[in-house]
This record gives C-alpha cells, structure tokens and sequence, in this order.
C-alpha cells in the first residue's frame, strides 16, 4: 500500500463550429448621428468576452478606438442570425461575419468623408482615433464624428454594413465517407503529474502543464483567462463529474447539482499555461475558436497518469476512487 | 398567507418591507427591495452565489429567513463601491480577471469581504477556506484567491 506518482501526456486536434445544415452567422454594423458603431448579432454573450472581442473585430476594421462600439446581442428574434455561440465557434464565425459589415460601413464612411474633403475615398485612411485622413497629407483630415453627421442630416447616407459567413454543410463522400465536419483546427497539449493511493484508490493531481496553439490571441488576457478555467473543468471532467456518481445502481444517483461534485479551490492542481499563436488563415485576424478545446487534453493526460502510477486503465469517466479500486483489484495487484 | 412587516439596513440605508411569513431574505432582497446582486443558485446552502453579510457574519441568503432579519445591518456586493469608484475587492476581480460569466461573483466578494474584515492579512490557505463554500464553473478558482490576495495587500498599503 503505498502513494504512487505517475505522468501522462496528452495531445489534442479540436474543431472549430460545426457541419449540420451548414454554420452561418450574420452581422450588421451602422453608425449613430454621433459616429459611434454598432454591432448588431443575436450571438449571445453568456460570459465568454463575445461582446468585447466582437467590439475590437469591428473597431479594428473599420479604424475606430473599440469604446466607440456597442455590440448589441439582445435579441435573436430581432437580431441577425447566428446558429449560437457553441462548439467554439463564436469567434471565429460571427467575427468573420462582423469583418465583412464593417468593411462595408467603413466604405461608406470614407465615401461620404470624400466628398466632404473632396477628395477620391482611395486617397483616405483612418488614424484609429476617430479621425479620417488624406494619405500623405494629413494636415488635411475630417473626424468620424463630423463624417457621421454629414451622413445622417446632409448627404442622407447611412453608414452601414452586411456581413454574412458560411461555412456551407459538407456532404460525405460516396466511396470514402469522408466529410469536413468542422473547420479551423486549434491544438493542444497536457502533461499531468498524479499521485494515487493505491488502499484508498484517491487521485491528487500535482501539476498540469497545458500548451495550447489557438491561432491568433485577439484578447491575449481573456484567452488565458478562458484556458486557466478550462484546464481547471477538464480535471473535473477527468476525475469529478457525473450524474450518477454512486453506481452501479441508479436508485443512488443524485438528484440535483448538490450531489453533483466538482473540485473546490482547495483541491487546484499546479497549472502552468503556454499559448502559442500560430494565426489561421481563416479566421477573423488569424483566430480560433480556444471555447471548448481547452478543457479536453487534460483527461487523456491524468487517464494516462493514472496508468503510469498504478498500471491500470481506466475508461469510464469519471476516474473515481471506486474505479481505480476495481480496476486494480482485476489485475490482481491488490 | 400573513404579510410580516420587516425592517433592516441594506447597505446603510433603511429598509422597511412586507414579506409573506417563511419568505427567504435572498427573496426580500431581489424581488422586494431591488436588490439583486446576490443570486439564486441552489436555493440550500450549498453554491454560496447568495452570501451577504448580516450584522458582520457570512450568511447564506437563501437559508436566511426575511423575518429573523429585522433590525440587523445587511451588506451585499450592490453596496461595496462608493460614489462611483470600485472597492479594492471589485478592482482586484476585474484586474485580475477573476469573473467571466460573473453569476458567482457577488457571493465570492462577499465571502471574501468577511475575510479580509476579520483577516486583512490572509495566507493562501484563509483565503482558499474562505471560499470554500462558494462555486465557481467558469474560473478554475485561482484567479478569484489571486484577486483576493491582491485586495488584502493593497488593503494593507492604503493603511501603513
Ligand atoms: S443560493 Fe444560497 S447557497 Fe446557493
Ligand atoms: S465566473 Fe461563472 S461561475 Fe464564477
């Protein structure tokens, strides 16, 4: 009977969106009298930073600071569609889809600010202040603020923009069965270190070390943020998790999210994050989706650390003590 | 069902209210006074999203009935900033990054408010056991015994 140490790696492909009746989301972007931008989508924020990164894709593009956006999300009845912020695809699609309307708006933009300096729209470009410039001269600029309300109370435009992405439903191949059920891969890797005592069949996980390839970092913050809470959830998946945690008869199963056990602060691995940024090439500047990704390679890496420290295999998650008990107890090793 | 009428301070500002008899204080406080930065997550006592402090003490709202609540002093995060700048607590969260969906949040700043009241100068292992009946799905925790951490030193550098 004894505390024995064991290390697993694991490496991970995760897809981004999905291939159900094809994935689009759409956007629309206009400006206020004011010169300010909104987005509007029907992709829900539900605390993954949808809002911020959809503020700085647009602000990007159409060379505004990110505080003169609103994304509006409020309404999917209203709102354009989206297929929803699942499958890690919110980035990615409807990011995509917010590139494509605010091109457009800010090609109205520097339509009408060309006629008020008078100059050709190709000669302009944007400072990312809030401001519009004639290339190489810029003593000569307007501001947004003043091209938007030309555009509203002058010239009768509207600074606007339609923005649409399919990823179009692929059918699998006749001979093959092959398919493309999804696009944008992101990638990752764990190693976990465990202890498990073999008597009590109890795992502590030591430390995980989590590198993960997620293309571009457009929010390098909230990026980390997502992946931290992530490696934290795929040990809980690994080792904690179930609707049935008392089985093998149902009767004992738990009833509601009392009985449904997760890993408290006191029970934090060691958790070391690299992310390397390698951008897509078709992704909203170069991103993928890093939403579910992020807590998978942690289960292969602490079912394989198990395997190193006591010699078995289990395949049923998750890992419990019981589990770990009844499989040593197979081999005979105890 | 009897109407009891309940009187109490919420965030230094009287409160008087009639509750049905057996009413939860987390019901009081969101659907009667407006208050609702503590939240319902299990509704038994075992999430710690509505945690408020009664006359100095960590409570559970949602195991606190409204009417054994007249006369006490009740703190909840709605009341923590002050005319418009963040308390320490809320800064070092946001700095810290330690919300994403944010429903727990309340309940850990609470939990952690009644910490550093009575500990200003926690060791990771307080502030672990301070929040330890609170849960979180979206943080993996350390960034929340970060921010903690953080608001206690930063405490501690506005008094010396
Ligand atoms: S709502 Fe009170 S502890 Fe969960
Ligand atoms: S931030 Fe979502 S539950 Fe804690």
């Amino acid at each position: 009977m004894a505390i024995r140490r064991g290390r697993g790696v694991a490496a991970i492909n995760y897809p981004t969106g999905m291939n159900l009746g094809g994935d689009p989301t759409q956007a629309l972007v206009h400006s206020t009298p004011t010169g300010n931008f909104m987005v509007t989508l029907s992709s829900v924020d539900l605390g993954q930073g949808m809002k911020q990164i959809m503020a700085q894709i647009c602000a990007e593009t159409i060379g505004v600071p990110t505080d003169r956006v609103v994304v509006d999300t409020a309404d999917t009845d209203t709102g354009p569609h989206c297929m929803g912020t699942f499958a890690s695809r919110g980035t990615h699609r409807a990011g995509n889809a917010v590139i494509q309307a605010a091109r457009e708006a800010r090609q109205v933009m520097l339509e009408v600010a060309a006629e008020e300096l008078e100059v050709d729209a190709r000669d302009l470009e944007t400072d990312g202040q809030g401001n519009i410039l004639v290339k190489g001269a810029p003593q000569k600029s307007i501001s947004i603020f003043d091209v938007a309300l030309s555009a509203h109370f002058k010239r009768g435009r509207s600074i606007s923009g339609r923005g649409m992405f399919l990823i179009p439903r692929s059918y699998p191949e006749k001979e093959t069965g092959a398919m493309k059920p999804s696009t944008c891969y992101a990638h990752a890797c764990t190693v976990a270190e465990v202890e498990v005592d073999d008597e009590t069949g109890e795992v502590t996980v030591l430390t995980v070390k989590n590198i993960f390839e997620i293309g571009r970092a457009l929010n390098p913050k909230m990026v980390e943020q997502q992946l931290v809470g992530g490696s934290w959830m795929g040990i809980s998946h690994a080792l904690y998790e179930t609707t049935e945690p008392y089985y093998p008869s149902r009767d004992h199963g738990g009833t509601d999210f009392n009985q449904y056990l997760m890993p408290g602060p006191g029970d934090l691995a060691d958790t070391e994050i690299i992310v390397l940024e390698r951008p897509s090439a078709d992704g909203p500047y170069g991103a993928k989706g890093p939403g579910e990704m992020c807590a998978n390679p942690q289960i292969p890496a602490v079912a394989n650390a198990i395997f190193d420290a006591v010699g078995v295999r289990v395949d049923t998650l998750p890992i419990t003590p019981e589990r770990i008990l009844r499989a040593l107890k197979a081999e005979g090793t105890v | 069902m009897a109407k009891v009428p309940i009187q109490f301070t919420l965030n230094g500002s009287e409160k008087a209210e009639f509750v049905e008899s057996g009413a939860t204080l987390l019901n009081a406080l969101r659907d009667k006074v407006g208050d609702t930065s503590p939240k319902g997550g299990c509704h038994q006592g075992t999430c710690g999203a509505c945690s408020v402090i009664i006359d100095g003490e960590l409570r559970l709202s949602c195991l606190t009935l409204a009417e054994t609540c007249s006369g006490a002093a009740i703190i909840t995060t709605a009341g923590l900033a002050e005319g418009g700048v963040l308390h320490p607590l809320q800064r070092a969260f946001l700095d810290a990054f330690a919300s994403q969906c944010g429903f727990c949040t309340p309940g850990m700043i609470m939990a952690a408010k009644a910490l550093l009241d009575h500990t200003p100068d926690p060791s990771r292992e307080d502030v672990v056991e301070a929040l330890s009946g609170n849960i979180c799905r979206c943080t993996g925790y350390e960034p929340i015994i970060q921010a903690v951490l953080t608001a206690a030193r930063s405490n501690s550098q506005n008094v010396a």
